[in-house]
Order: structure tokens, then C-alpha cells, then sequence
């Protein structure tokens, strides 16, 4: 057996694997055919994505933004990340799509259809501000372990749908319920039916308030598959993990959810600050509440040269979690000395906010302007990584572009 | 008597053995169609060169799922990439200790098989080429394009 013939064996055991079948006939398979179930398709194209995003992970998809794409004040589908964990669903059936609540404490467990979701409930639109509990990932020193985000697994888009706590109360909640937890139609990757590839939640007082939705449309229009078509729930401002896609249960629980990637050292960090590269126990890890204060200079693209008579103009947009920002900063000189930005209040709760500054140079040189943004209660953003955690989540370290003026 | 049934007993042989002779050619027929492999009329053009060849290996990269081409790569293709995409390994870093960990992780929750006498290559594999860098605190800013801002 010569050593072509034996790779090509290989290759078509490594196929037949990924296929969950042998392949018959596999000799009579034309030379460069590849079976449909392992052909590569164009995921800028599949989802609707500018071809300026980066694809981090294609099986399951994740895939992401550069700063300077982020530049719209609500973000448009084709510059919004994908963070997927499992496989996403195929053949969704809008008119067959049902949402279960259920769980140790509702009242009376129900399933709806999505159009009496849609017909029974009032309907309300939020900007929402999604970001992914391990955005910035990449900086963290050890490494962690995961898709290594850099900046742009994060999105501010306009949410459309009905309150959870409006079908929470339609079904009713006993007193002792602490949890909702959600579970969507998303497969595993190892393909085994009885495994949710992710399944969170947060807790009651989350899921009650006025910008927790289940959500059907995103900018105007049905929520695109990618992002959890046809029912998303969407819970601003937290993990974006907390939004389950493609949600066809709810459970009210009477103990915090126990679904898949609750547990463990996923979406959780030290209750305790930790040295870098500790090992933690499970025991002594927290689940992420409200995302950190963060921003985001999304104009210009970092690497402009300008000449020294010109002013800069730049600006982007801030976050704090469940906060509001009170107060953006730039400095062109690592922090020595800081100059406000304008800042613009929220659109709404849990929305992002725009700033913007016009910058001038001292003379010639390298510069990087940095960004720093202040929440409502006094915490601002670190110029260096902040502390450091087994999975690397939660880096709000500021964002910094860099300049040279010629 | 005694001739009559031996005269009986050779033509069934006879009738017995044409039918063998007949289901081994079309068995033998069946199975020569079967893995005949057409020798085409037309003269082979080949494709571009970096989408047909799975085993083609560029600057030291496998061009078909990125990892580095070194001992063990075949085995970590083979076990590592039938659940998630090689990009979820290549954009890692870990010590040996951090990749057991993760295989370990993956046999407990993610229905990883039991990697057998393969694990020593590809823990090898991968804590040799795809191990950590320190990166401190906070990086230069890397690979800026720049471009004229008017």
C-alpha cells in the first residue's frame, strides 16, 4: 500500500467519523467530491456577515467584530458576533414553534404557541447591550482556555418582544422560585440527543425586570437563525450566555438553574480574587452577575496617520452591565493625564451610550489614544488586565487605538 | 440397479456443479463491477492544488485544518476534530498540565472517547506546539495597519 492510498483511507475514516456513518460506495465517490454533510459553506454568506468579521470557530460557529466595525449606534446584523455552542438548528418551523414554561416552581406549567406569545402579550422594543461573558479572552496571562476573543464579542442591537415577566405571571410563580432557566433546540456537538449543549438562566429578579424579553425580532426584522430565530431570550447587559437562542422552555426553579454550563469554571470566576494561573476549585467559583464597565473606541480604525495640523475626531460607545456610565475619558499620553469625552444618555436601561471627542496633538510621534469609561458607581475600567480567572472572563481593560502623527 | 442410481447421483453432480460454475461468475462478476474503477477516456486536469489535497502541508502548516505539521498531528486531527472545529485547539495555549486538563474535561462532560496509548502522542503534540507565551500584563498594540486618515 503505497502512503497516498493509505492518507486517503484516512481521510475517508476521518469523514465517515464526523458523519456518524460509513460511507458505501466510498470509492465510487468522484475524486474531489466532498458529501454535503462536510462541505465547507461560506459562513459570511450563510449568515449574512461582513467580510471584515473573524471567524474564531467554525464547528460550532463563533465568530466576531473588529472595533472599528462597531461603529453604528444600534449594531446591524452583519457585524453583530455569533457565539453558538452547540449545533444550530435546522428546519425551524415558526408556525409549529412552541415556548413550555414549567419547572418545581410554576404554578401551572403551560406551552405556547409563538403567535399567542405574539397575540396575548404586549409588545416592547429595547436596545439591549449583548456582550460575551469572555470577550477580550485573548489578553489574559496564563492564556485561558476557550475562543480567544479579542474586543469585538460584543453588540448593541434593538430587541423586539414580549416580557418574560408578563408569561411568568400568566403562568404564576410560586414564592419559593429563585431561578428561571432556559433550553433552546440547539443540538450537542457529539451529537448525543440526551446532552443540552448550553442551558442557563438567571435568577427571579433578572427575569422580571421590564428589559428581560422573549424576543422574536431583532432590528425590525424576524431574528436572523445565527442569533436564535424564531425566540430569543434576551436579558441586557449580563452574559450574553444568560440570552438563550432558539428557546423552547423555560423552567421556574426553586434552587439556582442546573443546566449545562452553569456549573464548573463556565461563565463563573473566583468568588475570591485569585493570583494569576491558580487553580480554583468549583467549591469557590461565583456564577457572572452584571458585566463590568467597559467601552469601546470605535472610530477611526486603529493605525491612522494624520498630519500634525489636523484635529482627530473620534468616538464609540460604553457599557456598564446593569449600570449606566456616567463618565468617558480619553488620554493620549498612558494615562498620565485624562480628557473628557461627550457622553450621551442610554436610549434606553441597559442600551450603550455614544461619546465623542475631538483630539489634538502635542507635535510629531507614535501615540495610542486609550478610552476609559466610569459607571454610575465610581468604577472605572483598568489600563491592565483585571484580575485574572480560570476561563478568562470579564477583561474590561481599556481599549486603545494607535495613532501617528506625520 | 446400482447403475441406474449412479447414472442418478452424476447427473445431479453435474446439474450441482453447472450451478456453481454459474453463481461463481455471477458472484465473481458482481464483484469485479462492483470495484471497477473506471479507467476515464478524458485526460485529468488537475484542480486548484489547495483544494483537493487534505494531506497537502504548507510552510509547515496542514493547509486543511491549520494544525502545525509535526509527530501526532495525524492522531490530534483524527480525535481532536470530529466533535468541534481544529480552530477551537489552534487558538489555544496551554502547558501539558492545561491540555490533560481539557482532555479530561472533555471524557467527563463532553462524551470524549478514551484516547488510549494515542493521548502521550497528542499531549506531546500539542504542549510542544501549541504551549504558552508569557504575555505580562498588557501587550503592545500588534500589527497595526496603517493607513492615511484625511
Amino acid at each position: 500500500m503505497n502512503r497516498r492510498g493509505f492518507t486517503n483511507k484516512i481521510s475517508l475514516a476521518a469523514m465517515a467519523t464526523v458523519l456518524g456513518s460509513d460511507i458505501v460506495f466510498a470509492h465510487r465517490m468522484p475524486k474531489d467530491y466532498l458529501p454535503l454533510g462536510l462541505q465547507d459553506p461560506d459562513p459570511f454568506k450563510m449568515f449574512s456577515k461582513d467580510k471584515g468579521m473573524v471567524v474564531l470557530n467554525d464547528k460550532p460557529w463563533n465568530m466576531e467584530a473588529k472595533a472599528h466595525l462597531l461603529n453604528d449606534d444600534i449594531t446591524p446584523n452583519k457585524f453583530m458576533f455569533i457565539r453558538n455552542n452547540g449545533r444550530t438548528p435546522e428546519q425551524i418551523d415558526t408556525s409549529k414553534w412552541t415556548l413550555t414554561l414549567d419547572g418545581e416552581s410554576v404554578k401551572n406549567a403551560k406551552t405556547y404557541s409563538l403567535a399567542e406569545l405574539k397575540s396575548k402579550f404586549q409588545h416592547h422594543t429595547y436596545q439591549l447591550t449583548l456582550e460575551c461573558g469572555g470577550n477580550g479572552r485573548s489578553e489574559f496571562n496564563p492564556p485561558a482556555k476557550g475562543n480567544q476573543w479579542t474586543v469585538g464579542a460584543v453588540s448593541c442591537a434593538e430587541w423586539t418582544g414580549v416580557r418574560l415577566r408578563d408569561v411568568l405571571d400568566d403562568a404564576g410563580i410560586n414564592s419559593d422560585a429563585v431561578y428561571i432557566g432556559y433550553h433552546g433546540a440547539d443540538t450537542h456537538l457529539s451529537g448525543d440527543p440526551k446532552k443540552e449543549p448550553i442551558s442557563r438562566g438567571v435568577p427571579i429578579s433578572k427575569a422580571m425586570q421590564d428589559e428581560t424579553l422573549l424576543a422574536f425580532a431583532m432590528n425590525g426584522e424576524d431574528i436572523p437563525l445565527a442569533h436564535g430565530h424564531p425566540l430569543r431570550l434576551v436579558c441586557g447587559g449580563w452574559p450574553a450566555s444568560t440570552s438563550g437562542k432558539w428557546v423552547n422552555r423555560i423552567s421556574v426553579r426553586n434552587k439556582v438553574h442546573d443546566g449545562e454550563k452553569m456549573g464548573g469554571t463556565s461563565y463563573r470566576v473566583p468568588c475570591e480574587t485569585v493570583a494569576p494561573g491558580s487553580k480554583v476549585e468549583d467549591s469557590d467559583m461565583c456564577i457572572i452577575e452584571s458585566m463590568p464597565v467597559k467601552s469601546l473606541i470605535t472610530y477611526p480604525k486603529s493605525g491612522a496617520l494624520i498630519k500634525q495640523s489636523q484635529t482627530l475626531n473620534i468616538n464609540g460607545h460604553a457599557w456598564a452591565g446593569e449600570l449606566e456610565v456616567s463618565k468617558m475619558e480619553y488620554s493620549i499620553d498612558f494615562g498620565s493625564t485624562w480628557h473628557s469625552c461627550s457622553l450621551k444618555k442610554p436610549a434606553n436601561r441597559l442600551a450603550w451610550q455614544h461619546f465623542n471627542a475631538t483630539v489634538s496633538f502635542p507635535k510629531k510621534g507614535y501615540y495610542e489614544v486609550w478610552g476609559r469609561a466610569t459607571d454610575a458607581k465610581g468604577k472605572a475600567q483598568p489600563m491592565v488586565l483585571p484580575g485574572w480567572n480560570p476561563k478568562g472572563y470579564l477583561n474590561n481593560a481599556c481599549h486603545r487605538i494607535a495613532v501617528k502623527i506625520v | 440397479m446400482g447403475n441406474e442410481f449412479q447414472k442418478q447421483v452424476r447427473a445431479l453432480s453435474k446439474t450441482l456443479l453447472s450451478f456453481l460454475i454459474l453463481v461463481l461468475f455471477l458472484f465473481g462478476g458482481l464483484y469485479y463491477w462492483a470495484n471497477y474503477t473506471p479507467q476515464p477516456d478524458i485526460v485529468e486536469i488537475p484542480l486548484e492544488e489547495t483544494t483537493d489535497d487534505y494531506d497537502k502541508v504548507e510552510n509547515g502548516v496542514h493547509v486543511a485544518t491549520g494544525f502545525i505539521d509535526d509527530t501526532g498531528m495525524q492522531a490530534t486531527i483524527q480525535n481532536c476534530t470530529a466533535c468541534h472545529s481544529a480552530k477551537l485547539v489552534t487558538q489555544n495555549r496551554m502547558s501539558r498540565e492545561g491540555w490533560k486538563a481539557a482532555i479530561e474535561w472533555m471524557q467527563e462532560t463532553q462524551n470524549l472517547w478514551d484516547l488510549g496509548a494515542n493521548e502521550e502522542l497528542i499531549l506531546t503534540y500539542l504542549s510542544k506546539n501549541y504551549a504558552p507565551t508569557d504575555k505580562g500584563r498588557r501587550q503592545n498594540l500588534e500589527n497595526i495597519e496603517w493607513y492615511e486618515l484625511k
